[in-house]
């Protein structure tokens, strides 16, 4: 199972060796670590979106630890356990309520594959015998309800909607409370898309969060933020104003099936302790995968 | 990583326009975020900047340290890593040997410098859309990766042309994606611009399983249009990996059979390193004609842009800075240039710098005024403008500030040549030939030109610029900067500047006239 999933990550990365020279060509050179390799070294790690800092600190500890030293096998096992590690080790499961619906919020910016990823999730739980309710509290843009609504009929299973301009925390209501009048045992809250600095749009996500905890003990259970793998720096500044405003409990990065790299993650985990849940590999409703941190590392070094 | 305001340091004033980096009222430091191995290092890229000290010429080795912090700022911004590297090379060969303009630092200079470059980089401007052909309407084609604002930014055109008295019609070619033509159909309602849908039939996993393609949508699309009378058409495709063959492909029938007038790659303000891939990808499959970048509205610096501006080398035509419908403006290179290097205080750097450079183009002219009433403004000193010129760094847009130079340089030559050039020559000259041009007959021309590796008709082309320079000199002596600008660059068009061997020949007159002519005309001016 788990090789296919890397199977569809890796064909997507190696269609493109010709665009993107991932880190492992580098350590097959033969020579000497000098300035030319570190500076070699950076810029792959900068195409992965690792952004100026994790790669100049990680490029100063190879430069510390290597350099004028033979290029082996050595050089690359520290680059790969290094940033292996930068992953951490956290329980990268869902939450699930003791008794009663397990709620998931799920929040992002604009187009990063919110809806997408809920009807992957439902789909999910679906599969596993669980009774799934998803809310459409994206009442604003156009056409979010009936997007949803195509989806829950896909993966069948229900969904509540408001009309398009309803108060999405009254839709959220809503669904909490058909959620535990009928026996749900998901339920998924879909959300419209927001730029993290859109104060107004933030303390409208702080509303629905205010409502669910209110209407369902301990909820929302998971709340997720959806990061698109092809954003560079400003996913940083997304985690930490999410995390602020909904107390993030994970993210699924989507868009993992084209060539970006989705390389923030590193700094999104050391700066905001915040850890990747799910991948989504495609826009089909069975394209999410478990995060694996080994066979991410590894991917950078395809 | 992002730029961020140090929150003990002041305030964030409300931000009015997107272009605007948001402001800092009291002592403003940068707190520079991310960095969990360089916990809240703070500093400022000006800051960064300023530390090369001391005045005089900048260095390869000042710049160089300089540059190494802008490097960082323009990745923080999202600037693909090999686009940073070939801008600053560019922007180094540009700085070094430069003089530093009194009243400003060396680290001010070089953020001149790097706005400038930037702002030419992203230019030029080009917010027009497609005619209507002879029997079609005119046909734009949007594509891009998944997700990036491509059907918003459909009806927001559609918006756009109805302002322009334009007659839009919407065509949705996404079938893919769930209830994309739905979506579209009420942008479309919202400003009551026809719609062309053909929704078809799905199966229950969402396979299309009846109706068009996508070719045949747009296709029909067109067709309705000209039922309708319509006179632009816009296509929605469905978002799309680069790396996707067949979706790719798709792209590429659209493009064959329907022949858009104009393709945007609408592209996200988020977007990082990865953005040269897609836009290479997309622009190979279908000559890209245009860039539209959207969610411009949040506080991501938009470096991509320059990245896909690089690969692309296609004008970005308008900026998404908001959801709504009306939230698309016309690209300005400025505005981008100051955020991606986030200082908000560039515009008064660069107004900081026009004015040192107003001064001491003030002090010049009336140094040369004065010789002009003394009928001394010699080639030397003609060559001394240039020099001047050179030294206050991007000679496009510096020539135009100074007097007699509008059109020295042909267009589509390279100007810091076409100055070499021109001061190869006068270096050429005598001392007596400098002060007195009469004095230059055939000769002495065929001997310059060999001295300075010309020819002989540049140098006679040379002599009638510098006189006609002379001459407007004097006109406008007693006129501001900013009117005589305004006076050369009208002069300009108008031909009396025109480039090339034919220089008098369209002016006033319409009669060339000889060496002797010129130095009697010269002798009554001066009396
Ligand atoms: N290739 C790929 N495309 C994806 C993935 N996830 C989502 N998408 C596509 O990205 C686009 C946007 O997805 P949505 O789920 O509508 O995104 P959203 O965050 O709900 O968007 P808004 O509600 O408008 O903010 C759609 O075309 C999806 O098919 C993924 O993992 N891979
Ligand atoms: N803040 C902001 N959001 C925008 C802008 N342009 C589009 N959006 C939002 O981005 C999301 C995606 O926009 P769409 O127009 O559906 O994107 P698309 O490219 O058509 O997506 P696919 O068809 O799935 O590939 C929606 O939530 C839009 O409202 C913009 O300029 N600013
Ligand atoms: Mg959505
Ligand atoms: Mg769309």
């Amino acid at each position: 199972m788990l090789g296919a999933i890397w199977q569809k990550l890796k064909t997507g990365l190696a269609r493109t060796r010709d665009l993107f020279t991932g880190v492992a060509g580098l350590f097959r050179l033969k020579g000497r670590v000098d300035e030319a390799f570190l500076a070699e070294l950076e810029k792959r790690l900068l195409s992965a979106d690792m952004g100026a800092l994790v790669s100049r600190d990680l490029v100063a500890q190879v430069r510390q630890s290597f350099l004028d030293r033979e290029i082996t096998g050595d050089v690359e096992a520290h680059v790969r356990q290094h940033l292996r590690s930068l992953l951490g080790d956290d329980d990268r499961s869902f939450h699930l309520a003791e008794s009663g619906p397990t709620v998931i919020l799920i929040a992002g910016v604009n187009g990063s594959g919110k809806t997408t990823s809920i009807a992957k999730l439902a789909n999910r739980f679906h599969k596993e015998g669980k009774k799934v309710l998803v809310a459409a509290c994206d009442t604003f843009r156009a056409a979010a309800v009936e997007q949803l609504a195509l989806w829950a009929q896909r993966t069948g299973v229900e969904i509540v909607k408001g009309q398009t301009g309803a108060d999405p925390a009254s839709v959220a209501h809503d669904a909490c409370v058909k959620a535990q009048a009928r026996g749900f045992d998901i339920l998924i809250v879909d959300t419209a898309g927001r730029l993290h600095t859109q104060t107004h749009l933030m303390r409208e996500l702080e509303k629905i969060q205010r409502i669910l905890a209110k209407q369902i003990p301990g909820a929302p259970h998971e709340a997720i933020m959806i990061l698109d793998a092809t954003n560079g720096q400003n996913a940083i500044a997304q985690a930490q104003e999410f995390q602020k405003v909904n107390n993030s409990t994970g993210l699924i990065v989507t868009k993992l099936d084209g060539t970006a790299k989705g390389g923030s993650v590193f700094a999104i985990k050391q700066k905001l302790q915040l850890p990747v849940k799910l991948i989504g590999v495609g826009e089909g409703m069975d394209d999410l995968e478990p995060f694996d941190p080994d066979a991410f590392v590894a991917a950078l070094f395809e | 990583m992002q730029l961020r305001p140090c929150k003990v340091a002041g305030k964030i004033t409300k931000r009015k326009s997107w272009s605007e980096f948001p402001k800092w009222e009291g002592v403003p430091r940068f707190e520079l975020f991310s960095g969990f191995m360089f916990e809240s290092l703070q500093r400022t890229l000006g800051d960064a900047i300023k530390r090369l000290r001391g005045r005089g010429r900048l260095t390869e080795a000042n710049i160089r340290e300089a540059l190494e912090d802008v490097r960082i700022a323009l990745l923080d911004a999202d600037v693909n890593h090999q686009v940073a590297q070939d801008f600053l090379e560019r922007v180094t060969k540009k700085a070094v040997g430069q003089e530093v303009l009194r009243t400003l630092d060396p680290g001010e200079q070089i953020l001149k410098i790097l706005y400038d470059e930037l702002v030419v980089l992203m230019g030029p401007v080009d917010a027009s859309l497609p005619k209507p052909g002879k029997d079609r309407p005119g046909v734009i084609m949007l594509c891009g990766l998944q997700g990036q604002g491509k059907t918003t930014t459909a009806a927001k055109l559609a918006l756009t042309a109805l302002n322009k008295g334009r007659k839009p019609l919407l065509v949705g070619a996404d079938l893919q994606r769930p209830a994309a033509m739905e979506q579209l159909r009420i942008l479309g309602e919202q400003l009551n611009v026809p719609v062309h849908i053909e929704p078809g039939t799905y199966d229950e996993r969402g396979n299309r399983t009846g109706g068009p393609n996508a070719v045949e949508v747009c296709k029909n699309g067109i067709k309705r249009a000209k039922e309708l009378l319509r006179d632009l058409v816009i296509l929605d495709t469905a978002g799309r990996l680069h790396v996707a063959e067949m979706p790719m492909e798709e792209l590429r029938q659209i493009d064959r059979v329907v022949q858009p007038d104009h393709a945007y790659f609408v592209c996200d303000a988020l977007t990082g390193q990865d953005a040269v891939n897609s836009a290479k990808a997309f622009n190979e499959a279908l000559e890209l004609n245009g860039v539209i970048l959207t969610k411009m509205d949040g506080d991501a610096r938009g470096g991509a842009a320059l990245s896909v501006k690089e690969v692309t080398k296609v004008p970005i035509k308008f900026l998404g800075v908001g959801e709504k419908l009306d939230r698309l403006e016309e690209f300005r290179p400025e505005g981008l240039a100051q955020r991606i290097l986030g200082q908000g205080d560039i515009l008064s750097l660069v107004e900081k710098v026009s004015k040192v450079q107003a001064e001491i183009g003030e002090e010049e002219r009336l140094r040369q005024q004065k010789k002009l009433e003394k009928g001394t403004f010699s080639l030397d000193d003609f060559r001394k403008q240039m020099e001047m010129l050179k030294k206050m760094g991007s000679a496009k847009d510096l020539l135009a500030s100074m007097p007699g130079m509008g059109n020295v340089i042909p267009s589509g030559q390279d100007p810091d040549q076409s100055l070499r050039r021109i001061q190869g020559m006068i270096d050429a000259m005598t001392k007596a030939e400098k002060a007195d041009p009469d004095l230059i007959d055939y000769n002495r021309r065929l001997r310059i030109a060999k001295g300075s590796g010309t020819k002989a008709e540049e140098v006679k082309q040379l002599l009638n610029q510098f006189e006609q320079a002379r001459g407007l000199m004097k006109m406008f002596a007693g006129q501001s900067m900013f009117e005589k600008i305004k006076a050369m660059t009208s002069m300009g068009k108008m031909g009396a500047f025109a480039p090339g061997a034919r220089i008098g020949s369209k002016g006033d007159t319409g009669h060339r006239k000889s060496p002797r002519e010129r130095a009697m005309e010269r002798k009554k001016k001066k009396k």
